[in-house]
């Protein structure tokens, strides 16, 4: 019983800050997104502000949950949910430092992205049980486009776990220790561009947030939600930014391992600082990335969102992974020895 | 050990309602959800197995790829149930003895190797042993040539697939993206340049 | 050579870098938001806001029911009746302009041979009710009573214009 308490508790101490970072990261999407446009962003609500993700939330409880006519009641209810479970249930095996992580099991790495892939039928679902044809379009959309890139993704992890021999998350991390030029993102850059750039789609994200597509089909699958239900898949879909770009970090630019490492002097200088915010830092920088793109890229269009994921990134991934084959095999150094 | 058996019940069941829901269920969305359901029930009934690598690898593959690209067929489509169930007393006759030959077969095989008291329970191993590096052993060393001849014929399925649907269309119109991509701003715009207009003479 | 280059140019992300680096720019750029209600625009004396009727200085109304701006509106939002008076002179009895009508186009101004109806600064205004959006003539004058001094201003401004 104290057993189960320690884990609820555990479970609170992830989850609590995930949900304000959450939160806080639609307000720094607002403020870095006005920012690049020459504007100022929200900045009524409390100082400069910074209030603004509480009165969002609050705005949005309050509102009425409208069901449309001969939406499929059940599902209709049931996809939010599936949206955010996985979202939050991924966390569980995400390694925080060497010795901070829930729950260290073996094939952490499989688990993330088996979690990933199963928050695409929040989409589908939401879109199907909606009884709308926008809602409907934007499902369809989402689904092809994420069975796409998952493959994508896939296989540019596949490089990951053969360079770190595991695919235990700790254990990747642990492969990449020794300076910076050590960690997976040198020898596995082009690896490393098509899982983020997948990451970006996986989430639905400008420039590949053809799912939603305000301008063409309204709001795809999310049209027909309103008010805390709405809400939910907007926490969702943030709560995957975030696990993308801490995945990132993780993966590709040793997680929690400080950048001075091996550097004389700078070693010392920052041995100070817990690895937990490296890791924090690196995928703030990740996530900052995702508002940067969606200011910075126009819409892709649906056919080339296909052709980039299949015709593009399988290649270039497979391509990769027989190079890296060859490497591990000659023992490149200073990565492979 | 008294969790574990209720939660082997728990999913067990689920998962053969789930089961029966997906031939039962009238909406054919509905019964590809309830697979997703049984896909899950039965990656749970796995982990409690302790084999948390063949559990994930099912959810990441089936309900995470194949189901949803059955769920993007079966949405699509626009089924008559009516016209479905016209020749069902017809054909009630060969059906029927289908399955009763297949329930014969399977009760011939299961009572031959299966059975409570025919095989041994599980071993249950230490918190050292890594289910995913076993599987790896076995599946690179003993099943080595087997595993990679059925990559083979997977692959070649997805090419005997890809050329089978492979078909030009005569005078159909499609874009091709890979040329719109190439296109670059000097292959479509043309900047003229023009002399200022000059001021008229005698002003 | 052109399509190697093209195809080393979107491998290496080049011209998506180049973009970004354009909004990372203006990630730290002079923000031009004006914060409205504390701050302001600048604005012209043209400027075309909600209608006001004026007066002349010994406090006669100026219009003289010419009905040259019911005639040259576009929207035909302006209704004007009018009566002789007992001094023999023509004044309107009815002077309205539906706001729903109106399209702020300014030509009643410009018709206007005595300068009686015109567009002032004011533009923060808001109806609550159905029919509060016809201007009378009453209220119209009452704008025009409350602005004169700025209204006089701003056709003294642009008066070598006109």
């Amino acid at each position: 019983m104290i057993e189960l308490l320690i884990i609820l508790a555990k479970i609170i101490v992830i989850v609590a800050p995930l949900l304000l970072a959450v939160a806080y990261l639609t307000f720094a999407e607002r403020k870095i997104i006005g920012y690049m446009q020459g504007r100022i962003g929200p900045n009524r609500v409390g100082p400069r502000g910074w209030l603004q993700p509480i009165a969002d939330a609050l705005k949005l409880l309050f509102k009425e949950i409208i069901v449309p006519t001969n939406a499929n009641r059940f599902l209709f209810v049931l996809a939010p949910i599936l949206s955010i479970g996985p979202a939050l249930a991924a966390w569980a095996v995400i390694p925080f430092d060497a010795h901070l992580v829930l729950a260290n099991i073996d094939a952490s790495l499989l688990y993330v992205l088996a979690l990933t892939s199963v928050g695409v039928y929040g989409v589908i679902i939401a879109g199907w049980a909606s009884n709308s044809k926008y809602a409907f379009l934007g499902a369809m959309r989402s689904a092809a486009q994420i069975v796409a890139y998952e493959i994508a993704m896939g296989f540019a992890l596949v490089g990951v776990l053969m360079a770190a021999h595991s695919i235990n998350l700790r254990d990747i991390v642990l492969a990449q220790s020794g300076g910076i030029v050590h960690w997976f993102w040198l020898p596995l850059l082009p690896l490393f561009l098509v899982y983020f750039i997948s990451g970006v789609a996986e989430t639905n994200r400008a420039p590949f947030d053809v799912a939603e597509g305000e301008s063409e089909i309204v709001a795809g699958f999310h049209v027909e939600y309103s008010g805390m239900m709405f809400a939910v898949f907007f926490l969702a879909e943030y709560a995957n930014i975030i696990l993308i770009s801490v995945l990132a970090a993780l993966l590709f630019w040793g997680g929690w391992l400080s950048p001075f490492q091996g550097i004389p002097y700078l070693e010392g200088w920052f041995a100070v600082v817990p690895g937990t915010v490296w890791l924090l830092a690196k995928s703030a920088f990740f996530s900052f990335c995702f508002l940067w793109f969606r200011a910075t890229f126009p819409r892709y269009r649906y056919d080339q969102i296909m052709r980039l994921g299949w015709k593009v990134f399988i290649p270039i991934t497979i391509v990769w992974l027989v190079v890296l084959g060859i490497a591990i095999v000659s023992k490149v150094p200073p990565w492979f020895n | 050990m008294i969790t574990e058996k209720v939660m082997f019940f728990v999913f067990a069941s689920v998962l053969v309602f789930a089961a029966l829901r997906v031939i039962t269920a009238r909406n054919p969305v509905h019964s590809a959800l309830f697979l997703v359901l049984a896909f899950f029930s039965s990656s749970a009934l796995w982990i409690l197995l302790q084999a948390e690598f063949l559990a994930i690898t099912l959810v990441l593959v089936y309900v995470g790829a194949v189901m949803v690209l059955f769920l993007f067929v079966v949405m699509m489509l626009d089924i008559n149930l009516t016209k479905l169930r016209e020749g069902f007393i017809k054909y009630l006759p060969v059906g029927a003895t289908v399955a009763l030959l297949i329930i014969a077969e399977m009760i011939i095989v299961l009572n031959a190797n299966f059975g409570a008291n025919k095989i041994t329970s599980p071993m249950i191993h230490g918190p050292g042993y890594s289910n995913t590096a076993a599987i790896g052993g076995v599946m690179y060393t003993d099943y080595l040539y087997p595993f990679e001849i059925a990559a083979v014929i997977l692959l070649v399925a997805i090419i005997a697939a890809i050329v089978l649907t492979l078909r030009r269309k005569v005078g159909a119109k499609s874009q091709s993206p890979a040329a719109q991509v190439q296109v670059r701003k000097s292959d479509r715009l043309r900047v003229v340049k023009m002399p200022v207009e000059r001021k008229e003479i005698g002003q | 050579m052109q399509a190697l280059r093209h195809m080393f140019r979107s491998l290496f992300l080049l011209e998506l870098f180049r973009g970004m680096r354009l909004t990372g720019r203006y990630l730290f750029a002079r923000k031009i938001t004006v914060q409205y209600p504390e701050e302001r625009a600048p604005m012209s004396p043209r400027f075309r806001g909600i209608h006001a009727l004026r007066r002349y200085a010994n406090g006669e109304e100026r219009c003289i029911a010419c009905k040259l701006c019911e005639a040259v509106c576009p929207a035909l939002a302006i209704t004007i009746d009018s009566e002789q008076r007992e001094d023999g002179t023509r004044r309107t009895t009815r002077y309205d302009i539906d706001l729903f009508k109106c399209i702020y186009c300014g030509f009643c101004e410009e018709a206007c041979p005595v300068d009686s109806i015109v567009e002032t600064r004011y533009y923060e205004y808001h109806f609550e009710n159905r029919g509060e959006q016809i201007m009378t003539k009453e209220k119209l004058i009452a704008i025009g009573d409350k602005f004169e001094k700025q209204i006089a201003a701003d056709r003294a401004a642009d008066a070598t214009y006109r």
